[in-house]
């Protein structure tokens, strides 16, 4: 609230202001602050094994969740699926954005068939990859098998992870595309011209005066690719690969949800959920701090 | 010239990766499973797309399948991103006319409440919120599927950015001529938001369509099966015995409604889109 309006342009009351705020405080309280607060209490405890009692029992939750080896395993699978969902899914947009930016005819029409992937849900995205790469029913699955190449990611777990990436990356494309495009535009013409002019090539112009104009728009999307790596992907890895094989897709989301819902370890999921928590919250303040930085220049 | 060819083969190539995989859903789903099943994936329409897509509407694909019929889930799925869409928009409303409009005592604490709600997605307090959702006995029901969705800052946060922007001398004036608060929201901020009301109905139809983690964990009831979760549970292990001719016609069911928003409602989605985000 920097702007500070004088008193005669607000409304006056402490009654109305509260109960027009108050379905969103009730709702954000029931299902936010409760369950978050309860996240936190219950990595403190350790329930027995008949869910009968639980003890207190301070840090031991997360120095477990942080000493285990398959947590740990989970932890760099995340880092090297999401990094590399982020870097394909930026990488595509950022070229297909840079092909549309151009003056070319019907470039609306390309525009339109290149953002309608963004609807489609994750699950659904992973559906769709599994008709292609299924190894008796998908037509590249068995093109690969063809050629010789032992092709089935419910067997092989880098061909799992790999097919879990370009199905994620692929969903995202759209989204990136968009920004991208908007910061493109947004660019002044005049000093593309002018470099052009003085004999810039379109490869110098692009790294020396378009790239670094689209870095802001390139970190944000960074960080959104990131967070949607880390959860919203729930979807596609569930649908296609379960985890699996053995344990080679198995993201800190699945994670938290196969300890919390299938093996009901309420303590250390709890502890993990909180791990999240804070791995998010450090990414916003990081984007936050980089957005405040921009609006200053 | 020859660098707008490239451009053009580039942006083909763009949107053949992108339509092929949609396009192969759609020639599964017209011919009959065993062909599908035996691997001779066809390039071709069969002739089986009413009889496909009818026995997947009504559930009544044959003997292996236990799908929820995918006309119910539909409809479920349409109620829940309705519902998502809509509760979010008027609570978010609401409240960011009170942070905007008053002046009154706690006003920051209330706009910080909902401002931190940003940072967490509903993935990373999944479970906890799940049992908060057992104690008051909300699983296996819409409400239950809904509402705890609805609570996020995302909107909120943009109909303050928006209302910031309508001129304070409006207030005055609604003052001079007798309007209290009430009648100023209806007569004046609700009619000048339609665009962004409009632009953020988009994107949060798509969001509550799409919904994954939630609907899995709280929805045990067949009835109340949303189509995205209906069509994995379909799948199960990916069995190449399936009858993937009806899994391949609810896949294409189960994208139309939110694709059709968006390429309907484009300009729309763009400006909701990149005005939420920012």
């Amino acid at each position: 609230m920097s702007r500070a309006a004088p008193a005669s342009f607000l409304f006056r009351g402490t009654a109305l202001p509260w109960l027009l705020l108050l379905p969103q405080l009730v709702i954000t309280g029931l299902f936010f602050f409760w369950p978050a607060g309860q996240a936190v209490w219950q990595s403190l405890l350790r329930e027995d094994a008949f869910g009968l009692r639980s003890e207190f029992v301070g840090m031991e939750n997360f120095a477990d969740v942080l000493s285990d080896p398959t947590w740990l395993g989970a932890f760099g699978r995340t880092l090297v699926f999401s990094s590399a969902v982020a870097f394909l899914a930026l990488t595509a947009a950022l070229f297909l954005a840079v092909q549309a930016d151009r003056n070319i005819r019907g470039s609306n029409a390309f525009k339109t068939l290149l953002i309608w992937p963004y609807a489609v849900a994750p699950a659904v995205a992973a559906v769709l990859w599994l008709f292609m790469f299924h190894p008796q029913i998908g037509i590249f699955g068995r093109m690969l098998n063809a050629a010789g190449i032992a092709w089935d990611y419910k067997l092989n777990g880098d061909q799992a992870m790999l097919l879990v990436i370009v199905a994620s990356a692929w969903k995202q494309v759209s989204y990136n595309f968009i920004f991208f495009l908007a910061g493109l535009q947004s660019i002044p013409k005049a000093v593309l011209e002018a470099a052009a002019i003085d004999g810039a090539s379109p490869r110098y112009r692009f790294w020396t005066i378009i790239f670094p104009l689209l870095s802001p728009t390139a970190f944000f999307l960074l960080v959104v690719n990131l967070v949607y790596a880390f959860f919203d992907t729930f979807g596609v890895i569930h649908s296609l690969t379960q985890g699996g094989p053995g344990k080679a897709t198995e993201t800190l989301i699945y994670r938290v949800y196969t300890d919390g819902v299938v093996n009901l370890n309420l303590g250390s999921s709890a502890a993990q959920s909180v791990i999240l928590m804070i791995l998010v919250v450090g990414l916003t303040v990081v984007q936050f701090r980089y957005v405040e930085r921009r609006v200053h220049y | 010239m020859r660098r707008d060819t490239t451009a053009y083969l580039w942006l083909g190539l763009g949107i053949l990766v992108f339509a092929f995989p949609i396009y192969l859903t759609l020639i599964g789903s017209t011919h009959d499973a065993s062909t599908i099943g035996r691997g001779d994936v066809p390039l071709l329409p069969g002739p089986l797309g009413a009889e496909n897509y009818a026995n997947a509407w009504n559930g009544t694909g044959g003997g292996r399948i236990q799908g929820s019929p995918a006309g119910l889930m539909l409809v479920n799925s349409a109620l829940m991103a309705l519902g998502i869409a809509a509760g979010k928009i008027a609570i978010s409303l609401l409240s960011a006319f009170a942070v905007v409009f008053f002046r009154f005592p706690g006003r920051m604490i209330a706009f910080w409440l909902i401002f931190v709600t940003l940072m967490l997605p509903v993935e990373v307090r999944i479970i906890p919120t799940f049992q908060v959702m057992v104690d008051l006995s909300l699983t296996n029901s819409m409400a239950g599927l809904i509402v705890p969705l609805i609570a996020s800052a995302t909107a909120t946060l943009l109909f303050r950015q928006f209302f910031l922007t309508i001129p304070r001398e409006y207030v005055e004036a609604a003052k001079v001529d007798g309007a209290g608060p009430l009648r100023f929201f209806r007569d004046v901020v609700l009619p000048l938001s339609v665009t962004n009301i409009a632009a953020l109905f988009v994107i949060l139809f798509i969001y509550g369509w799409n919904q994954y983690l939630w609907p899995l964990l709280i929805i045990n009831d067949r009835s109340l099966e949303t189509i995205v979760v209906g069509l994995t549970k379909m799948i199960g292990t990916g069995d190449a015995q399936n009858e993937w001719n009806i899994i391949m016609a609810t896949a294409v069911m189960a994208m139309l409604p939110p694709v059709a928003v968006v390429v309907l409602m484009q300009r729309w989605f763009i400006k909701g889109l990149t005005e939420t985000e920012k």
